[in-house]
Order: structure tokens, then C-alpha cells, then sequence
């Protein structure tokens, strides 16, 4: 039956959130110019629009999880992003699969933001929430789904799939139901996707609110009061993107197959660009508190970074990467919506920017180059650059849209080489960075001139060049460019902590964000060096090819294959594979898939064997048993090094009907380094396709080689007992008992012969891992022989690939440490602010 | 001259530069036929082709051939111009590597007969665009 009241709830909460987005626009913009005897009845009714804005986007929310949580398959989303088999905390990642999700998230925090500025502001609710409301409507619209005419405003996640579907089925039967949804991208299907997007997309949320207080600042002719209300928000909002751009990077680094937690992936380099900026404007920002310059470099700053976010989601969105990116979007024929909302802020910022210029107060000073502000400014300048390197290649397929648009032909292609390309510049502005971050703490907390700073720098100088070397000694660094950037970031991290010290020392902790932050840069820096520069594919094939085609020669085999129980070399290992295994629920650990045996319901199986684990048993042998997600199959691998056992990895891969083998990889994780081991191929074992029979007559005690293998014959045996089958008095059942030996392994497999009368009837047995089926086809008494019957198709293999990266962790430490400095620096900015504001000054 | 003109003509100059050396890096789409020409005048640089596999009449994919380590592989592909070329990839075979309806094979010609690429994209049947709902569970 089809439930067709949640969409309906869902679509008009939908326009109910528009409507009233753009109604509290204008209320928060008759509060703003009302007498102050009619401005608390206008704010109140101002704050009420808003309210139900608010109640709406929840229930556009509530609407949508509601369908995924109860398998509507009749509408779309619910179809063709989710499934019955995946578990509640996958159902969330499903909710934002696919953009208008995303866009409802979006949405949620803006709302959430907006309701904790009306809390905390007075003097600025006014002017803030006009610019809020006005995002909103823009943002509500993207999942409108309103046709006029030929016209087609925003997507609705609400739509039945027969509504969207021409699938034939619809014709003959309206109310049709799937039974099930296509499911989740496999990748997603990962905890870091469900935290991930809330993060990013609250840091997207949140450029909004220091460029809301700009706009506000620029039509109030408050042409500077703006920055304190809202330094604290870009510093949370740096903070948030940042938390999420790690953690988008960390799951790349734990899921994805690119081996790597940074591709510079067009994607990647879109939430990447904003981010830097936004790092620079807090920087200027802070300049303006302390010393009043660079406020027009700010509010430059403050525009770019909230532009540079809308224009990343139409990067991502509009369908415009197309080929170039890995993961963007397909577009939904939100290009030219999107491309309005960019637009319109872009030129209302510029407009409200340009007319208030001259109004701006700047400095007329020359900075002078001991003092902080010159240094924080070539900080900024490097930032900026570097944003600009990236965004500049990352819109080659927008200029070749805009010169096709013109009837021209462009075939500028995105650089072959992605990471060798975009490495090549950041690494050097990052090392400057480094360094400047270094100097530029020493100037922030003193004054300085020639003769102090060297005073001042002797000490961090001379620690940092033993540290230095010693590091180079022991990591074996020989390479010029890495010694340069093993050098600047052990002088941030040398320098920055003496600062750390002192102020520790003299006053208050929260003074301490800067500093944190910049200790965090230093060890990102070396982290990236070592894990990137370093990172080695262990995995090269020693197998020694007889021969090599004359474009092989500068090409290394990256992959190893690896047949079921045959160690083969790799660098400083010696591998196994060891077979396939599944995760069963409440069970820890893994368990192999000959003990269980599929059933037709999904995730759910039978055993074949007691299953059991840490020597406790935790499923009889017949019981049924869940699996987590059984398309997911685990690759046993042993890692050995000379001849003793080390550990064992489990690689996911999962064979997708749409997107093709779905890789995780595994990682051992050592304090120094991280083993990451990836599967690139798998045997398909699902139907095999069995080669012509080959017959053996042998008795027992008697040696063969049964494909390839060598096999003892140990004897058959009557039984009393056969499993799924029911015996019957005057039932002859004989086992025969063969031992199969595979490098270490002895597998025993068993066939039956049956007799009931003048029947006969025979069980073989299939060895996925071994690749054979054996049958007992006959038995020959008066000879002492037995007929075996074998089939062969192919040993159970897996192609991988394994690396080291080493030092990784020091790269995650670094970004935990970078993002604490920033909760301290937000924590202090915004103590002024309310310190402020309880004042009655803001 | 004051210190701040240095600096903007410093910041111009890095500016150009990064233009520079993003125009000069930029890859571009070629045919099988301007890639060997370019291959042929000494430009080992990565290019972009885009075409399809080549296949049959009845749809088969022809022409694959996997390396007998399985970790490599060669298929021909026919570029929007319908030229042929057998192109290497150095990696295994991807498993909806047939499914595929079209492929951009980024890389260069090493030989005169083959094309080695160093990465592949694939796009392959959308789920978006999938219109065909199982009827199963009716």
C-alpha cells in the first residue's frame, strides 16, 4: 500500500519553509527600520516567522528519515538510497546520500545557527537574520520541486517513484511496491559517513554567520564593530570545516582505494580553497582588533570565503566536474539555481562592499617590517596564493563550459598528474607558511626590532637545527626538499611551543589558541612528508617475470598475486591468503564462509560448524545467524616475517552489482607506521564455470594428485547419519575420507555414495578455496577400488596491494592539536564578545 | 619605491607564475591519432582519450587480455573518432570493467603500436538513471 500522507507532510513542510524563509526576510527588515516604539511587536513577529521556519525544517527531516526508516520504497529517495538490510546507523549516512539530503542538512544547521544567534545578539539579531532568511529561502528552493511550465525549480525528495520511474510495472499496476531499495553506496557504508557530512555541512553552515555579520556591519555603517561578534564564529567555523575535511580525509584513508588520505580530487579541492581563505580572514581579522589595519583586507577575505563555499557545491553539484572527479554529483538540473544563489551574494556582497569602500577607515601607515602586522599579511598573501593555485586547475572544466557555451572548443584537461601537480606548489607556500608562523608569534607578543628578534630567535634557532638533524639521522631523510620541510616544521613546532611556554607562564591559557594551532601546522607538515614522501608500495611483484615488453621497463608491478595458502614474497613479508570470511553479529572477529551456508534471506545464514571464538561458542552448529552486511567478504592475510607468524589483516571487498568490486582496505597500525593492505581483485567463485570431468580409480592408503594437488586416500566408511537427508532402513551410505594438502594445509573432503535399492545416489563436495569438486561415483568392491569424479575450476585467489606510510600518526596528531588550539582561540574570542555585549556596547 | 609596491609586484609575479605553470601542466583531450603524433615529436606527456571498449556484434567486449599475474592487462578501445588502439593498463582488471559505457584513459603512448595508460575513469550505468525496477516481491 502506498503511504502517500508522509511525502505530502514532507513536500508542504517544504513550502511552508520557504514561504516563511522569506517572510521573516522581510519581518527581520521592517524590524530593522521600525520606530523604536514598533520594534518589539515587529520582533516578535519577526522571531515567530522564524520559529515556524525553524519547525518546518524539522519536519522536512523528520519526513524524509521517517521514509528511509520504514523502507517506503514507493518513494524514490527511500529506493534508490537505502535497503532493508542496512543497520539504523546506515539509514542516517542513506538520508544524505544523495543531494537533496545534503541540501535538507544544509538547511538544519543554517536553522540551528540562526536560533543561537537570536539567542546571543541584540543590537545585530536585525540586519544578521535577513541575510540568514534570505539563505535559506535560497537553500529551500534547491529541494522545492515546483514545475511551472518548462520550468523546474529545486528537487524534491519526496517523489514517488512511480512519479519518476518509467518503468513499466507503473502501467500496469499504479500502487506497485518494491520489495526492496537499491541500497547505499558501499563506500558510505562506513561510520566516518556518518559523521562526516553533519560536520562539513555545518561548516559550510557556518561561513554564514561572520559574513552575515559583515553584510549587517556594511548596511548598518558599522563599518568595524562587525569583526568582534564575528571573529569567534569564523574561528568555530575554520574549526568545523577543518574537523571536517580530516575526517573526510581519514575516511578515504580507512575506506576508499586511492591509498591516500588526499588525492587533491576537484571534490577535495573545493571544501580545501574556502578553508585556507577563511584561515586568512581570521588572521586579518585579528590584525584589525589589535592594531586596526586590514579591515578591508577582512572583509575581502570574509566575502571570498562565503562565495568560494557556494561556488564549491556548484563545482560539486551541477554536474559540471563530470569526468574530472571521482565522487561529484550527477546533476539534477540544479546548475542554473545554484548559479543564481552564488550570483546573487556574490553581487549584493560586492555591491554593499563597494558603496560603503571609501567609508572604510584604513591605516595609513606603512607597516613596518618588525612589526606583526606585516608578517600576518604575507601570511595571508601566502594563503591566498595558495588557494588560488588550486581553485585556478580545479576550474579548467568551467572554462571549458563557458568557451562551449560561446560556441567555442576547448580541450583543456585537469593535470594528468594530480597530486605530483597540486604537491609541487602547496608544499613550498606550506613550508613559508611554517616558517612565517614561526617568526610572525614572536612579533605578535613582543615588540620587536633587529636586535631582539635575534635575541629572541637564538634559541628556538639552534634546538631547532639539532632537532633537525637528529631527526634526518635517524629517519634516514636524504632528500634535499624533505630535509627543507623536516626543517621548517620542527621551527614552527620548537618555536611556537617556546611561545606556548611563556605564555603559560606569565598569563592565561586561552591565550594559548595561536600557538596550539601553529605547533599542530608543524606536525601536520612533517606528518604529510613522511607518510607521502616516504609512503612505499611493498607489494612489488618479486615473482621475477621471464620476460618484459619494452613499455614495461620504467613501470613497477604494483600488485601481488597471492593463491590460497601459498606464501609468496614481498619486501620485508612474507604473505598468505588464507580464504574468505564474513562478520556474523555478536560474534567478534571473523568467520570463515565454509562454516556458513547462505539462506534466501537477506544477511542471514546458517551454520555449518559450531562458530566460535576466544574459545567461547557462540552458535551451534544449525542455528541461524545474522550477518553484518553479507556482500561483504573479508580477506584473510598473514603477514610473516622471517618465518614467524606476525599478524593477520582482513581487507573488505565487496562485489557491487552497479559500482563493480568495492574495496576497503585493512591496516596494522605500528606507533612509526601504518601496513595498509588493499584489495584489487578477487576470484569470482559465485557460479563457476567447472572444466570436463576427470576420472580416478584408487584404493585406500594410495596417493594422487588431484588437481595438482597431492591427495591421500585414506579409506572409505559406512555411516549411519547423513546430513539433510533422511536414511531409511536397508540404506547403504559411504563416506570416503580424502586428505587434500595444500602447502601447510590438510583439508579433508568427503563425498557419499548412497544406495537405496537399486538406486544410487551421490553427494560431492565443492572446495571453494581449493577450486575442486570431487564426487564418489562408484564403488568397486570385488577391486578394492573407488571411482572418484573431479572437476576443476580454480584455486581461490586475491590480487593486492599493500604500502607503508609511515609516521601517519604524527599527521593526526597534529590535526587534533591544531583543532584544540582553535576551541581555545574560539572560546577567548567569544568571552570578548559577551563581555562586550553584556556591556550594552554590541 | 615603497616597500608595498615590492611586495604586490612579488605577489603578481607568483600569481603569473602559478597561471603559467597551471596552463603548461594542464593535460588535454586528444584522439588516438594527435596522441601518436605528439608521442611521435618527442611530447611524452599524459593525455586524455575518450572512447569506448571494443565490442562485437553482439555486444561482447573483444580484445581484453589479462596478464597471466592478473596484476595487468590490455584492451582495445575505439576514441570517439573510431579509431582503434590497444591500450595497457598496470593494474588489475576493475570488476565492471566490461559494464562500462564509456572510459577516459589518461596516458601516453610508449610504443608505436601501444597506448599505456596511467589511470583509467570509468562511467558506468548510473544508478540515476536506472529505470528499470525489479518487479520481483510484487
Amino acid at each position: 500500500m502506498i503511504n502517500t500522507f508522509v511525502g505530502n507532510l514532507g513536500h508542504f513542510a517544504v513550502v511552508l519553509a520557504f514561504v516563511s524563509a522569506i517572510l521573516t526576510a522581510y519581518a527581520y527588515y521592517r524590524f530593522s527600520i521600525a520606530s523604536e516604539l514598533e520594534k518589539p511587536s515587529w520582533q516578535k513577529f519577526s522571531r515567530t516567522v522564524f520559529y515556524v521556519h525553524a519547525l518546518s525544517s524539522v519536519t522536512i527531516a523528520f519526513a524524509l528519515f521517517e521514509i528511509i526508516y520504514n523502507h517506503r520504497f514507493e518513494y524514490f529517495y527511500a529506493y534508490s538510497h537505502s535497503s532493508k538490510a542496512l543497520p539504523v546507523h546506515y539509514m542516517i549516512s542513506s538520508f544524505w546520500e544523495g543531494q537533496e539530503g545534503a541540501f535538507i542538512l544544509w538547511i538544519f544547521w543554517n536553522m540551528v545557527l540562526g536560533l543561537i544567534l537570536i539567542r546571543t545578539n541584540k543590537a545585530w539579531e536585525g540586519p544578521v537574520m535577513i541575510v540568514f532568511a534570505l539563505v535559506q529561502a535560497f537553500l529551500v528552493s534547491m529541494i522545492l520541486g515546483v514545475v511551472i511550465g518548462d520550468l523546474k525549480i529545486g528537487s524534491s525528495p519526496f517523489m514517488l517513484l512511480r512519479d519518476v520511474s518509467n518503468a513499466p510495472i507503473f502501467q500496469i499496476n499504479p500502487d506497485f511496491v518494491p520489495a526492496d531499495g537499491t541500497g547505499l553506496n558501499p563506500l558510505l557504508q562506513n561510520i566516518w559517513m556518518v559523521i562526516h557530512p553533519p560536520t562539513l555541512f555545518l561548516g559550510y553552515a557556518s561561513t554564514l554567520v561572520p559574513f552575515a555579520f559583515l553584510m549587517a556591519g556594511l548596511a548598518t555603517k558599522k563599518y568595524s564593530e562587525w569583526i568582534r561578534p564575528a571573529l569567534p564564529w569564523a574561528i568555530f567555523s575554520a574549526m568545523i570545516l577543518g574537523m571536517g575535511i580530516i575526517m573526510g580525509a581519514y575516511w578515504a584513508y580507512v575506506t576508499l582505494n586511492f591509498g591516500g588520505y588526499w588525492n587533491w580530487d576537484p571534490v577535495e579541492n573545493a571544501v580545501y580553497v574556502p578553508w585556507l581563505i577563511l584561515v586568512a580572514s581570521i588572521h586579518t581579522m585579528i590584525t584589525f582588533k589589535k592594531s586596526s589595519t586590514a579591515l578591508k583586507t577582512s572583509i575581502v577575505l570574509v566575502i571570498s570565503t562565503f562565495i568560494l563555499v557556494l561556488y564549491a557545491t556548484f563545482l560539486v553539484r551541477s554536474g559540471v566536474l563530470g569526468d574530472a572527479s571521482v565522487h561529484s554529483f550527477t546533476d539534477l538540473g540544479l546548475s542554473g539555481q545554484l548559479l543564481i544563489y552564488m550570483l546573487f551574494f556574490l553581487f549584493a556582497a560586492v555591491f554593499l562592499a563597494a558603496k560603503s569602500w571609501k567609508h572604510i577607515p584604513t591605516s595609513e601607515r606603512e607597516a613596518s617590517v618588525y612589526s606583526r602586522e606585516f608578517w600576518i599579511f604575507i601570511g595571508a598573501t601566502t594563503l591566498a596564493l595558495m588557494a588560488f593555485q588550486v581553485i585556478l586547475p580545479t576550474s579548467i572544466p568551467v572554462f571549458n563550459a563557458i568557451v562551449e557555451m560561446f560556441g567555442g572548443i576547448s580541450n583543456m584537461a585537469p593535470p594528468a598528474d594530480q597530486v605530483g601537480f597540486y604537491t609541487k606548489f602547496q608544499l613550498w607556500f606550506a613550508v613559508i607558511l611554517a616558517l612565517l608562523t614561526a617568526v610572525g608569534q614572536f612579533f605578535w607578543w613582543n615588540k620587536m626590532d633587529g636586535k631582539t628578534l635575534k635575541e629572541a630567535l637564538t634559541v628556538p634557532y639552534i634546538i631547532t637545527i639539532l632537532l633537525t638533524a637528529i631527526i634526518i639521522v635517524l629517519a634516514k631523510v636524504y632528500d634535499i626538499r624533505f630535509m627543507v620541510i623536516v626543517l621548517a616544521g620542527v621551527f614552527t613546532i620548537v618555536a611556537n611551543s617556546t611561545i606556548l611556554i611563556k605564555i603559560l607562564r606569565k598569563s592565561s591559557f586561552k591565550l594559548a589558541g595561536g600557538s596550539l594551532a601553529h605547533i599542530g601546522l608543524g606536525m601536520i607538515l612533517i606528518g604529510i612528508m613522511f607518510s607521502s614522501g616516504y609512503s612505499e608500495v611493498i607489494s612489488t611483484n618479486l615473482s621475477g617475470l621471464t620476460y618484459k615488453r619494452e613499455w614495461e621497463d620504467d613501470l613497477n608491478k604494483q600488485n601481488v598475486l597471492l593463491w590460497v595458502n601459498k606464501p609468496t614474497q614481498m619486501k620485508d613479508y612474507d604473505v598468505v591468503y588464507r580464504g574468505r570470511h564474513k562478520k556474523v553479529v555478536g560474534v567478534p572477529g571473523y568467520v570463515r564462509v565454509n562454516k556458513l551456508q547462505t539462506t534466501d534471506d537477506v544477511n542471514v545464514a546458517i551454520a555449518l560448524e559450531d562458530i566460535s571464538a576466544k574459545g567461547k561458542v557462540y552458535h551451534q552448529k544449525g542455528d541461524k545467524v545474522n550477518l553484518v552486511l553479507e556482500e561483504n567478504s573479508y580477506f584473510e592475510i598473514e603477514y610473516y616475517q622471517d618465518d614467524e607468524y606476525k599478524f593477520t589483516l582482513f581487507p573488505m571487498s565487496q562485489p557491487n552489482p552497479t559500482m563493480g568490486l568495492i574495496s576497503s582496505p585493512d591496516s596494522k597500525r605500528f606507533l612509526s607506521k601504518d601496513l595498509y593492505t588493499h584489495i584489487s581483485a578477487i576470484n569470482d567463485y559465485e557460479d563457476p564455470e567447472w572444466k570436463e570431468d576427470e576420472w580416478y580409480e584408487i584404493s585406500p592408503g594410495e596417493q594422487v594428485f588431484i588437481s595438482d594437488f597431492v591427495t591421500n586416500f585414506e579409506g572409505g566408511e559406512v555411516i549411519t547419519e547423513v546430513e539433510g537427508f533422511e536414511l531409511e532402513e536397508g540404506d547403504i551410505a559411504v563416506k570416503a575420507k580424502l586428505i587434500v594438502l595444500d602447502n601447510d594445509i590438510r583439508k579433508p573432503l568427503e563425498p557419499i555414495f548412497l544406495i537405496r535399492g537399486s538406486q544410487v545416489g551421490r553427494i560431492p563436495v565443492i572446495d571453494n578455496d581449493l577450486g575442486v569438486k570431487v564426487t564418489l561415483e562408484n564403488i568397486l568392491p570385488e577391486e578394492n577400488k573407488f571411482v572418484f569424479k573431479v572437476n576443476r575450476y580454480q584455486k581461490d585467489y586475491v590480487v593486492m596491494k599493500a604500502m607503508v606510510k609511515p609516521h601517519i600518526n604524527i599527521l593526526w596528531a597534529g590535526t587534533i592539536i591544531m583543532l584544540f588550539g582553535f576551541s581555545v582561540a574560539i572560546y577567548r574570542r567569544y568571552d570578548e564578545f559577551s563581555k562586550m555585549r553584556d556591556k550594552g556596547l554590541e | 619605491m615603497k616597500k608595498g609596491h615590492i611586495i604586490g609586484i612579488g605577489i603578481i609575479a607568483v600569481a603569473i607564475l602559478i597561471i603559467i605553470s597551471s596552463i603548461g601542466d594542464a593535460s588535454t583531450y586528444e584522439s588516438f591519432s594527435t596522441a601518436k603524433a605528439l608521442a611521435v615529436k618527442g611530447d611524452s606527456k599524459a593525455i586524455h582519450v575518450v572512447g569506448e571498449l571494443k565490442k562485437d556484434a553482439y555486444g561482447r567486449v573483444v580484445g581484453l587480455q589479462v596478464e597471466e599475474d592478473k596484476t595487468s592487462f590490455i584492451f582495445t578501445m575505439v576514441d570517439n573518432d573510431g579509431i582503434e588502439q590497444q591500450v595497457y593498463y598496470n593494474e588489475p582488471v576493475p570488476a565492471d570493467f566490461v559494464r562500462t559505457e564509456q572510459i577516459v584513459v589518461i596516458g601516453s603512448f610508449k610504443s608505436e603500436e601501444m597506448f599505456v595508460a596511467d589511470k583509467i575513469l570509468m562511467k558506468c550505468p548510473s544508478k540515476y538513471q536506472e529505470t528499470e525496477v525489479q518487479s520481483a516481491g510484487m
